[in-house]
């Protein structure tokens, strides 16, 4: 065991270093196979070890590889374990990656930086899979920052555009301002618990439930919200969740597959991994929980807005993504991680999916991303067309499609969770059923119907894409379609996440749903009578309506509601409000600190001012030293004359 | 085997004397000097290796140690020993000496003999400063270091040389002279110039806080803290890139090895009584001068102030501690740990920063960001470079950088939320400023013809920046083995620390 797991994460890692140090030797066709056997090499690995938890009941594997160092008698490792949850990410993450690998090579055939491409994304592999099989919190946050490093670097791909290298520098630093709760969070996990082990810290966390600590003034905090706040935080920045979301739209300046694999199935992704790992903390601060839902609604309505009026391929399905996220977190804090989870999984091949299509019809319009300049794609495009059906549907959460299992699961279980917050997040997520609809149509509308590209000069040469493009497309589908069916019994409601979830019987809402369980037709059934399906429904009737039937509609709308576009437009402000005050402050107080505190006072009043000073004092005293024999003679008797009278007299 | 040998000796003496030969051999032959010089620099870094091979990591006994009657006048002895604290302080000013002269291959083309003996002389009298056990020899090494980097600066430095070596001589003179008083006083009490004899001398609080604060305006200096700060950024830009390595790299860690040397175990209850006022100046190094880093034009100047942001971390790694042991004492070797390492860890990752910088400036004869733009474009191998040795100084895990913070942030946890806060506050300052530069020097389109004309680093530049990227991830990786150095050492800190000496 500890061979096959050292393989699966070091086979991408030589891969990704053969392919980056070598580029020159190994040549373009070189970093293609050799990566793309790495990664190939990791997820038949990944899949067999899947197959052994899932299905063969495979103990869990919880060892170190070796001892990073020990202070203080605490253990800092570096080691793996893996169970059901592990097991899972790892055989999803390995998957969609080796999917973008193949992609790529028809994707990146024609540009520069080809080897980088493929090493970077091997890296990327590498450092998720770190991330996702760490059993302690030391490797978590390496994994997590370096994934980040990793989307840095791919976002700012193309280095010579200004937006893309601005857009990588903007990712890494609202990621860090996540990574900087996290770290405070880790700091309070060690100080409380007195490990950075996983299982050392689960083990010991229910006796900490009633533990408080101060933090300002006199007022007790519980420790355990404080701790899973401080995580969470970190959560927020990575899975891009309102007010640090605004990173990821940006991103999309990076190729489109790192915007699929990372930017949409798997690295934004981990932030609902790591608090569904963490449950056993979660379970024990409702407030952190609260605190959980009011942000993942939040941000899986408001961004699905502005997913309507975007008119960029790549941002329509980044906001999406954005929503989707919110989602999931939600499912967080209503406690039910195996839902999350589920939408997580789901959601990485349909998004994975939608994303590569995109893609693919990026390509085939010879990069142009501006959906109102295309339209009958499907004429021209079949499979990317199909493809990207049936990813919408599954976004949408069709019945039957996987999305509809995983989103109705999560709906339902916030539904019927009682903690605070809990009746803004249903709405919230019953509303944004519509909204994802509605977007989803209005793209797929767009891009797909109509007549024929309304670019006149890619409507000559468009064509489907090839194989390895398409290819791809096809074996993400499968899952797309059908994955929701096979794993929504034992993912929901068996015991898959048995031992590697803990939920408290007083949050168990996913229980609660299961009481009522027969099978995935009941729930189908069950599904299609409430309000989410005909919200859903009514979302894609009127895309039809507004983007087939009436296609004059839209700009009405957008002229009458001006105020409402604008807001959505402007992204409710967050870019300009972070550019002025959160930039624009920092560097307008580092040159006050600057100019005023070093120049002025240490340089100018001290240092130079003191050294002004004896000039000046040694000005003063040189008077004294005229060279005049009177002038000293009368200084002689004066000072006798002093001398004197302090003996005489006193 | 070694064991008999005076290793520490050797490895003082042999880059002097090495540094006397080389200056001898005049600039006729610039290549055999060259040769020369970094010969004497390999052989000695070979001298060091035995102090880590065969050291005794169980023991916090000075080991290595040689004695010899000095200045019987003064009981002053010609006393060596290393511990945990010093010996990788030793094996770094050994290493980075020889990348150093290597740097300075074709770069120097002025009077080579004189600048690389004055780095080989400055080499053998650092080590003596980490070395020395006697108090008088520890001050008579200590101002020595100051004459060769005054030259260097003075002799190879840019045009505002002469205001930036007399500002850096005076801020560090006048520093030392205080330190002398104190240590003539202890002299006086103990009758000795036992340094070690020093750490058991009873002292009342009085004493203790006015030679707390003697030593603290010597090493606040030097390390540097807030707000005696300013020579370091001028002295930076003035310096030949040699300069700014040594002083950046092994310079700077001598402020705080001392706090660990003199002030902790020295005055252990005014160090206690002041620790708000050395943390704070630290949070205060850490904050302020990471948003005045921001705003550099002159990349030299933003990494010397991001070295005072870093160095920061070692100060309140060292000053929490007695915050902890009021607490009960879990982390307190944490934090003492963490600012260990982050001396080491700055030691390779500012050197490596610098030497960056250096090889622009090289080519283009400037340091302004403004000057650059798309350096990527032309050179790809550097820019590799750049970037790596930047995320290492903005702290992410796997490279060295991270270790030290990471462990200085855990235990500054412990002993106070605010502290973490505002210390953890370099995950986002620390990649802002660092990624700016970044993004503004290295990625982009082409700025310039200048940058057009860029040729990619030379072989040479390559081995230098590849060996320190080699360190840096090797001690991300696996700081093990430097932990297990100081472990036993810095334990018996604490517990010497732990008891007051009132």
């Amino acid at each position: 065991m500890d061979n096959i797991l050292l393989s699966i994460v070091l086979a991408p890692l030589i891969g990704s270093l053969i392919a980056g140090l070598w580029r020159n030797q190994v040549g373009r066709a070189g970093a293609h196979w050799v990566t793309t056997l790495g990664v190939g090499i990791s997820c038949a690995l990944s899949l067999y070890v899947f197959w052994l938890h899932a299905f063969e009941g495979a103990p869990v594997y919880n060892e170190s590889v070796y001892t990073w160092m020990v202070a203080e008698g605490i253990r800092f490792e570096v080691g793996f374990l893996v169970d059901n949850l592990t097991a899972m990410m790892m055989a999803v993450v390995t998957f969609v990656s080796l999917m973008v690998h193949i992609y790529t090579i028809g994707y990146m055939a024609d540009e520069e930086g080809y080897q980088r491409f493929f090493s970077y994304i091997s890296l990327f592999t590498f450092a998720m899979l770190m991330l996702v099989m760490a059993n302690n919190f030391l490797q978590l946050f390496f994994g997590w920052e370096a994934v980040g490093l990793v989307s840095y670097l791919l976002i700012g791909f193309y280095f010579k555009k200004e937006t893309a290298i601005f857009a990588n520098m903007k990712a890494f630093l609202v990621n860090r301002v996540g990574d900087f709760g996290f770290i405070l969070g880790i700091g309070a996990v060690l100080m409380y618990f007195g490990s950075l082990d996983y299982a050392q810290v689960f083990a010991k966390a229910p006796e900490m439930a009633g533990t408080t600590m101060t933090i300002w003034g006199d007022a007790q905090w519980s420790v355990m919200t404080v701790i899973c706040i401080l995580l969470f935080i970190g959560a927020m920045g990575k899975s891009a969740q309102m007010p640090l979301h605004v990173w990821l739209p940006d991103s999309m300046e990076g190729p489109t597959p790192i915007s699929a694999l990372i930017h949409a199935a798997t690295m934004v992704t981990a932030g609902i991994f790591m608090v569904a790992r963490m449950s056993p903390l979660f379970e024990l601060s409702e407030t952190a929980l609260s605190f959980i839902l009011v942000i993942g609604a939040t941000t899986a309505f408001f961004m699905g807005l502005i997913g309507i009026v975007q008119n960029d391929i790549k941002r329509v399905v980044a906001y999406s993504t954005l929503s989707q996220l919110g989602y999931m977190i939600t499912a967080l804090g209503a406690s039910a991680y195996a839902a999350g989870l589920f939408h997580l999984m789901t959601h990485a091949f349909f998004k994975a999916l939608l994303f590569l299509a995109a893609g693919s019809v990026i390509i085939g319009m010879h990069h142009i991303q501006d959906i109102r300049k295309m339209g009958g794609i499907r004429k021209y495009m079949p499979i990317t067309h199909w493809t990207a059906l049936l990813g919408s549907l599954a976004l949408i959460g069709f019945p039957g499609f996987s999305g509809f299992f995983s989103k109705d699961a999560i709906i339902e279980s916030v539904h019927l969770s009682s903690l605070w917050g809990a009746g803004y997040a249903s709405w919230m997520l019953t509303a944004g059923v519509f909204v994802t609809a509605l977007y989803s149509f209005r793209m797929y509308f767009l891009v797909f119907h109509g007549k024929g590209p309304r670019d006149e000069h890619a409507k000559a040469h468009l064509h489907e894409s090839l194989a390895v493009v398409t290819v791809p497309l096809v074996l993400l589908a499968i899952p797309s379609v059908f994955i929701g069916w096979y794993a929504v019994e034992p993912m929901l409601f068996g015991d898959f996440f048995d031992g590697a979830i803990h939920v408290a019987a007083i949050h168990d809402t996913l229980g609660q749903m299961g009481r009522t369980y027969t099978d995935q037709a009941g729930f189908i059934l069950h599904g299609v009578g409430m309000l989410p399906f005909w919200l859903a429904m009514a979302g894609l009737a009127l895309a039809f309506v507004l983007y087939m039937l009436k296609p004059s509609w839209p700009a009405a709308i957008k002229a009458r509601a001006g105020l409402l576009y604008r807001v959505l437009d402007n992204k409710y402000g967050f870019d300009d409000f972070n550019q002025k005050v959160f930039a624009g402050g920092s560097r307008g107080l580092g040159k006050a600190l600057w100019l005023v505190g070093d120049r002025a006072m240490i340089d100018g009043l001290m240092v130079n001012g003191s050294a002004h000073s004896v000039g000046a004092l040694a000005g003063i005293a040189r008077y004294l030293q005229t060279g005049y024999l009177f002038h000293y003679a009368i200084a002689i008797i004066l000072g006798l004359l002093a001398l004197m009278t302090w003996f005489v007299f006193l | 085997m070694t064991a008999d040998w005076p290793i520490l000796s050797m490895s003082i003496w042999l880059p002097i004397l090495g540094g006397l030969a080389v200056l001898g051999s005049g600039d006729k032959a610039p290549g055999v000097t060259r040769w020369l010089a970094l010969i004497v620099a390999l052989l000695t870094l070979l001298v060091t290796l035995p102090l880590w091979i065969g050291f005794d990591t169980g023991t916090a006994q000075m080991q290595f140690v040689e004695q010899v009657e000095w200045v019987p006048a003064f009981d002053a002895w010609y006393r060596l020993g290393v511990d945990g604290i010093s010996m990788p302080l030793i094996i770094l000013t050994a290493f980075v000496s020889v990348l150093v002269i290597i740097a300075a291959w074709q770069v120097i083309q002025y009077k080579p003999h004189q600048y690389l003996a004055a780095f080989l002389i400055m080499e053998g009298v650092m080590i003596g400063v980490f070395s020395a056990l006697d108090a008088m020899l520890f001050y008579v090494f200590w101002e020595a270091m100051l004459i060769p980097m005054f030259l260097v600066i003075g002799v190879w430095g840019g045009p505002n040389r002469v205001y930036a070596t007399i500002k850096f001589f005076l801020y560090t003179f006048l520093g030392s002279v205080f330190m002398l008083v104190a240590l003539v006083y202890m002299y006086f009490k103990s009758g000795s110039m036992d340094i070690l004899a020093f750490h058991d001398l009873k002292l009342g609080l009085t004493e203790q806080i006015l030679i707390f604060l003697a030593f603290l305006l010597a090493f606040a200096v030097k390390v540097p803290m807030w707000p005696v700060h300013t020579w370091l950024p001028d002295a930076h830009v003035e310096a030949p890139t040699g300069g700014s390595v040594i002083l950046a790299a092994i310079m700077l860690k001598i402020g705080g090895y001392g706090f660990l040397r003199f002030s902790l175990p020295i005055t252990p209850d005014a160090s206690s009584e002041l620790d708000w006022l050395l943390i704070l100046l630290s949070l205060v190094a850490v904050v302020y001068i990471g948003f005045v880093a921001l705003v550099q034009q002159d990349m030299k100047k933003l990494i010397a102030y991001s070295s005072i942001a870093h160095m920061g971390f070692v100060t309140l790694g060292f000053f929490i501690v007695f915050i902890l042991l009021q607490k009960g004492g879990d982390g307190a070797l944490l934090g003492l740990e963490g600012g260990m390492v982050q001396m080491v860890s700055h030691g390779f990752i500012s050197a490596a920063m610098f030497l960056s910088v250096g090889v622009l400036y090289d080519r283009l004869h400037s340091r302004q960001i403004t000057d650059y733009g798309g350096v990527v474009n032309t050179m790809p191998w550097f820019a590799a470079f750049m970037v790596f040795f930047a995320m290492a100084n903005a702290g992410l895990p796997g490279t060295s950088g991270f270790v030290g913070e990471f462990m200085v942030i855990l235990a500054s946890f412990q002993a106070n939320f605010w502290y973490a806060f505002l210390a953890a506050t370099t995950l986002i300052i620390g990649a802002a400023y660092t990624l700016w530069m970044v993004k503004r020097v290295v990625f982009g389109d082409v700025a310039s013809d200048g940058v057009a004309q860029l040729k990619d680093i030379n072989g040479r530049e390559a081995l230098v920046l590849g060996v320190l990227a080699a360190a840096v991830l090797a001690l991300g990786l696996w700081p093990a083995p430097l932990i297990d150095v100081m472990e036993a050492t810095l334990h018996q800190l604490v517990n010497h620390i732990a008891v007051s000496k009132l």
